[in-house]
Parts: C-alpha cells; structure tokens; sequence
C-alpha cells in the first residue's frame, strides 16, 4: 500500500509517544499509588499541506492504551463495534492483546455486565467497549445495575463527533452529540475528551471516581478521529492515579455510637453492601464479636460468615439498637406493608420497638442523584454517618472495646451464648425444611443445593449466582466464609445481569484457580445467551446450574395474584410469564455455544451425578452447564 | 384484623383437631393434583405443597374445612383471596385430596446429604 514521503499536518511520533511505565496499580489496594508517567517525546515538527496517509504506524489509540495500561486493566469486553475499531486494533496489536486482553462478547449489555461480576471478585474494574450510540443503547440496563449495585465499571464509548469525518450514513446514524446522555442518571462520572491528553486525564479520573465509596459505574467517549489519526499532540503524559482514600465516619459520631451499642440490651447489626474485601468481612466479626451482637446480612454482598453463631439471629422488632452498614432501604428494614394489595402503605407499620435507635453508617450520605428512585425512601434515622462504613469500623471497634466494663462483658456474654442457640434452632429449622421435598420431581433447590456442597465443600469454591430466587439455600446450608464466595445480585434488579455477570466474576476467579459455581435463572439466561460462547472461547471455567421453572415465575405469582384480586381468571396467569410449549433445551443451547451441557434434569437421584460430571469439566478448565428441572420457588 | 381472617385463624387453630379431620368431605386426588397446577397453588406453595414463596401445605394439611375457610378469607398480606368464583369449593376439596396424599419427608438425620 502507497505511503507518502511527507507527513503532513497530522505528523507521527517518532518511537513512543508516551511511556506508560511503572506497574499496573492494584486498586484493590487502595494505598498503592501509581508512579508518574515519563513525559512524552515531543512531536516533529509540521510543515505543508496535507497529503494522504494511508498508513499510520502511530494512531492515537496507541496512547489510549497506554492509559488503559497504566491503570492496571485486565481485561476489555467488546462486541466489535467500527465507532472503537482504532483502539481495538491497538489493544489487539500495539497491546499485544495483553493487559488487557480482548474479550469477545455477542451484546454490549454482556460486556457490561460481565465487568459488574468481574469488579465484585477482583475490587476492580474492566473495560467495556461500546458504540456510543447503539452499544449504549443496548448495555444501558447493564449500567443501571452496576450503578444500583454500587460496582466500579468503566464503559468506552466510541463515537464520531466531527461530521466532516463521518465515512458513510452508518456513521451519521452511529454519531450523537453526547453519547452519555442516556446513562448520565446512573454513571457517577462521564467526559467526552477533545484531545489525547484530555483522554488521558479523563480516563485516570473516571477511574479514580469509579473506585471511591459509594463505587459506580463511569463512561468515557473515544472519538473515533482521535483514535485512529496519528498522535501529533506535544508533551503528551499520563497522570498519577491517585486513588481517594474511602472517608471515614466523624470520630465524634462514631463514640457516641459506641456507647449506644455497648449499652444495648439488644443491638443489632445489619450489613447491607458493606464488606469491599475480606479485611471488611474480618472487621465486622470482630465488632459482632466485640458486642455480642447479631449480625443480619442482606446477602448484597458477602459480609458475614455464615457459620458465625451471630448470623441472622436477631431481630429488628427485638433490637434497641440498630446499626444499618451500607443499607440503602432503611424505611423498609424498620417497617412493614402489605405487599399484595398496597393497602397500609399510606400508614406503614413500624417494625421496631419503642425507643430503639436506628444509626446508619453510609457512603451514600454523599452521593444521590435525583431521576431513577433508587435511593427509596427518606432514611429516617437517629444519626446518619457518612462515610464508608468498612473504613469506618476500626475505630468504632476501638471505640467500644475501650468502653466494655465487667458488667457489660458478662451481660454480652450471655447474650452471645443466646444468639448462639438461635442460631443452632436456625439450622435445625432449615435443615427440617430442605428435608420437604427432598425426592420432589420438578426439583427443590434446596436437594440441589445439598448435592452441590457435597462436591465443593472441600474446594476453593465461589458461587457468583444470586440466591435469591433459588429459596436462599446455598446461604442456608452452605458453609460461607470468604469474601469471593458470594457477590450478592444485580442491584438495580434488572434482568438479564446473572449469566454475564457470572462469566465476568469466573473470569476474575480463573486466575485464583477458584471453582466458580452460578445458579442461573432460566429467564435471565435468554436475554443474552451468547454470553455462553464467550465463556467457551476464551476458556473461562464455570458451572452453570439452570435453575429452570420454566417461567419468569416472579410474574407467574404476581399476576395470579392480580387475578385472584380482580376475581377473575387465575388459570390465565400462564399467559406471558411461562417459559413452555416448548420447553426451552439448555443443554443443547449449551452445546450450541461449543460449552458441554447435561440434562434436563428431573430426578433428584439424577442430580449428583449430572454434578459430578459437569465439575470434571471443569475442573479441566471448561465451562459446563446442567440444566436442572426446578420447582417454581424453593 | 377483619372477621374473614379472624375466622380463619379460629379455623386454623383447629385444624389439627380430629374433629376438623373427621368434617372433611372426599376430593378427587388426581383432579386435585390438576387443580394445584391449574390454579397456579404450586407457584407459590411447590408442586408438592412443601412450601416456596408461600408456607408448607403437606404433607398433613390443616383440615379442609379449614383449608377451604383459609383460602377463602387469608389473613391479610399472606396470600390473595381466592372466592368461589376464582375456585370452587370443589375444586379445594379435590387439593386437599392430592395435598393429604403427599408422603411425609425422610427425617433430616436419614438423609446423609443433610449432615454434612
């Protein structure tokens, strides 16, 4: 292909334009900084007129990438889009197609996502790439529930701002003027850089805001014109990352506190998406343990032990004092309504006992945005730290072990040895309850969930599926101790989120050698199953266990109920909410992606086995699927 | 709490009593087992009537008296109100049927993968 001689008004860079030195910075330590960049070389000189460049040794994408680099980013998920084809022919090329490393995805909504699974198990996050218009139109949902989640996710959106550089009407219908727009409400942070050096100060400070307390997801436009021009901008530099220390609490606030919880008759704590990392699941057993006090986990994240005697022991009613970490919907922990009908909702009823104390320590304190509703109600409580709440614990352990007289110790004491009982009866009341059903045909998740421990209790085991809709069962009788072995749901409950969100955490797990369980909703695997291909192709072990009711089963009640209220036809409820006739095949869906598939699996005594099966798979470093034949609820 | 609801909890005490198990007229088994699926009971209660987003029904129904006063009149915020006109008696009658042949689980201590 014809190269001119002359550069002419977009000169290149000789050599490196900008180094990105230094190591990849491990945010999940957040006290590492970056090291400064070297400077970049300076550009030659132009002169003339412009001529034809039909090579381009040095394209602008190169140095976008070395600002993707210097943040340490292992990973970019993409569904090729032409709006970002100059960085990913860098990322592939110039990058080497190492750190960070392509990954194929078939939606934009599976890029996203699987960066929202990924940021839960590695304390970091990944790239998506996007077109700035119908990529971000497609991965949208996928935004609003990392933002809901509070999960630091970075989205590249590629678009072409100056018209006179648009190749054909395609890119006129793939131009916007601010392709942010439609997520703005649920990114913390968005820019849309002029310059590469402006590129590259945005992208560190997207980083840098998507990773402090409350964490979210932030957006950063690559125009097209940029990445694929040569680089001709002089002195070109990547700044230091200067992670934002999380805040913590008033240390007044926090002594008040802990003379309230020290002299609780019955303080209760509830962890809401509070522990960022083992050492916050390690405080917060060590402040249960300080007070003898229970600790309620809304499972949003892996917080709290579930073998831990103070494990879901107490209650809102009996509690005098009641600490919410990180819990958004405080209204609803304190109160009840009648779900079915809305009645009482113009009065609900407060759930808490006279005189108790409610205290919430957030990092939401400082930062609300006003469109979407998902802050809920107003948190009316007695005192509302801000700051974040596994930042803050120290102290208010300190705070409350310097408090403990004798008395108190001794009456903790008994109340610890209280909670303990509780939690044995617990045990007991769920193990009596999994025996129900135990042989059912359709399947009861709880035999599934007893058949599956039985094989990965004694592995480095993680389980990147919700629970929630699988009757809580894993969490009731599995053994939960590590911060990696549950990463909670969606956040913003927008379906769609648990087959990519799950590839995206197996991915951060392979490299800890960690088996990476998800229990996958049969609704939720259809909106994008092509997920399934990318985990085959890029060799990402998981099993995947369908938890097939053959329905959006949610909906199934919900509109039975509507029925039953209207008085009318209940048997019509199937009508737009059940998943038959026919009956989806998901092992064979599996094995159309190149992934092994076992089932449908309808008989309990089938159940171990199709498990044993699927593990040896991998185990080989494979993903596997068995689709599991379930009962509607567990 | 409203008459219904407090008369279907009277019912409900009750309805362990042989008295309440001896008042319960026949179903028809296999058209309650139907009826369950029909009418969307498993969604909520297992197609077993072991329990689910909804509480356990079998094994050992609470008497059908009971079980139909309950369907009826549900304390509220438990479940909907199914009148005659959504469900007939006969029809609860016949998921009572299927629901008092539903076996009693093995106990959790015969059950190995329950004693991990």
């Amino acid at each position: 292909m014809a190269n001119s001689k002359k550069p002419g008004r977009r000169n290149f860079l000789k050599g490196a334009a900008a180094v990105a030195g230094g190591a990849p910075i491990a945010l999940a330590q957040q006290s590492q900084l970056a090291q400064n960049r070297a400077p970049a070389a300076p550009a030659e000189a132009s002169s003339g007129p412009r001529v034809e460049m039909l090579t381009n040794e040095r394209p602008g994408a190169d140095f976008m990438l070395d600002v993707i680099k210097s943040l340490g980013i292992e990973y970019v998920a993409a569904n090729p889009a032409s709006s970002c084809r100059g960085l990913h022919e860098s990322i592939i090329n110039y990058g080497n197609n190492k750190m960070p490393e392509l990954l194929t995805a078939c939606h934009e909504e599976s890029s996203i996502a699987m960066g929202h699974g990924y940021a839960k198990i590695e304390g970091k996050p990944m790239l998506a790439m996007v077109h700035g218009t119908v990529g971000t139109q497609h991965g949208a949902m996928a935004i609003y529930n990392a933002y809901c989640d509070r999960v630091p996710t970075i989205v590249v959106l590629g678009n072409e701002m100056e018209a006179g550089s648009r190749r054909s009407f395609v890119e006129w219908t793939h131009a916007v003027q601010d392709a942010a727009v439609i997520i703005r409400d649920y990114t913390k942070w968005d820019d849309a850089p002029a310059s590469l050096q402006h590129f590259a100060e945005s992208m560190v400070r997207a980083y840098k805001i998507a990773m402090t307390p409350p964490m979210g997801p932030v957006a950063i436009v690559a125009s097209g014109l940029l990445q694929e021009e040569p680089i001709e901008e002089r002195n070109l530099r990547i700044p230091k990352l200067s992670p934002t220390i999380p805040p913590q609490g008033d240390s007044g606030a926090v002594a008040e506190l802990a003379k309230l919880l020290v002299n609780a008759e019955n303080p209760l704590i509830v962890a809401g998406r509070m522990a960022r990392s083992q050492n916050g699941m390690k405080l917060l057993v060590e402040l249960a343990d300080t007070l003898q006090a229970s600790v309620n986990d809304q499972r949003n994240r892996m917080n709290f032990p579930s073998a831990h005697p103070f494990y879901n022991t107490g209650t809102v009613a009996n509690a005098d004092v009641i600490l919410a970490l990180e819990v958004e919907d405080i209204f609803m922990l304190t109160h009840r309504m009648s779900p079915l009908n809305r009645i009482g909702m113009d009065a609900p009823i407060k759930t808490t006992k006279d005189g108790a104390k409610v205290i919430s320590i957030s990092s939401l304190e400082l930062f609300q945005r006003s469109n979407y509703q998902d802050f809920a109600r107003y948190n009316e409580v007695d005192m509302a730290i801000a700051g974040d709440a596994e930042a803050t614990l120290p102290n208010l352990i300190e705070a409350c072990k310097k408090l403990i007289t004798g008395d108190r110790r001794t009456a903790m004491q008994a109340r610890g040895a209280r909670l303990a009982e509780g939690w044995k009866r617990n045990k007991e009341a769920a193990l009596t309850q999994a025996a129900l059903g135990w042989d059912s045909s359709p399947l009861h998740p709880a035999r599934i969930s007893a058949e599956l421990w039985a094989q990965i209790k004694n592995e480095d085991w993680s389980l990147v599926g919700n629970d929630q809709f699988f009757g809580r069962w894993p969490t009731r009788l599995w053994n939960f101790d590590k911060h990696y072995q549950f990463i909670g749901g969606s956040g913003g409950e927008g379906v769609g989120y648990g087959a990519p969100a799950a590839v995206g955490a197996a991915l951060a797990n392979r490299k800890h050698g960690r088996l990476t369980i998800n229990i996958q909703n049969d609704g939720d695997l259809n909106y994008a199953p092509g997920v399934l291909w990318t985990a085959t192709h890029h060799n990402i072990p998981l099993l995947t266990i369908m938890n097939n009711n053959r329905g959006y089963h949610q909906e199934v009640m919900f509109v039975t109920t509507m029925a039953a209220r209207a008085n009318r036809d209940v048997t019509r409820a199937g009508i737009g909410t059940k998943l038959d006739s026919p009956h989806i095949d998901y092992a064979s869906m599996a094995k159309a992606y190149g992934m092994q598939g076992i089932g449908p699996v309808t008989a309990a005594s089938e159940v171990g086995p199709a498990i044993k099966r699927a593990l040896e798979i991998v185990k080989r470093g494979e993903p596997a699927l068995i689709d599991t034949v379930t009962q509607g609820r567990g | 709490m409203r008459t219904g609801a407090l008369l279907a909890l009277l019912v409900a005490l009750f309805a362990g009593s042989a008295f309440a198990q001896n008042a319960a007229p026949a179903g028809d088994v296999t058209k309650g087992k139907a009826a369950w699926i029909k009418y969307n009971c498993y969604s909520c209660h297992g197609y077993d009537g072991h329990g689910g987003a909804g509480v356990k029904v079998a094994p050992k129904p609470i008497a059908v008296t009971a079980f139909i006063a309950f369907v009826r009149h549900p304390p509220a915020s438990t479940m909907p109100t199914f009148t005659a006109k959504v469900v007939s008696d006969q029809d609860l009658r016949d998921m009572w049927a299927y629901l008092n042949t539903i076996p009693a689980p093995p106990a959790v201590k015969d059950i190995p993968l329950l004693n991990q």
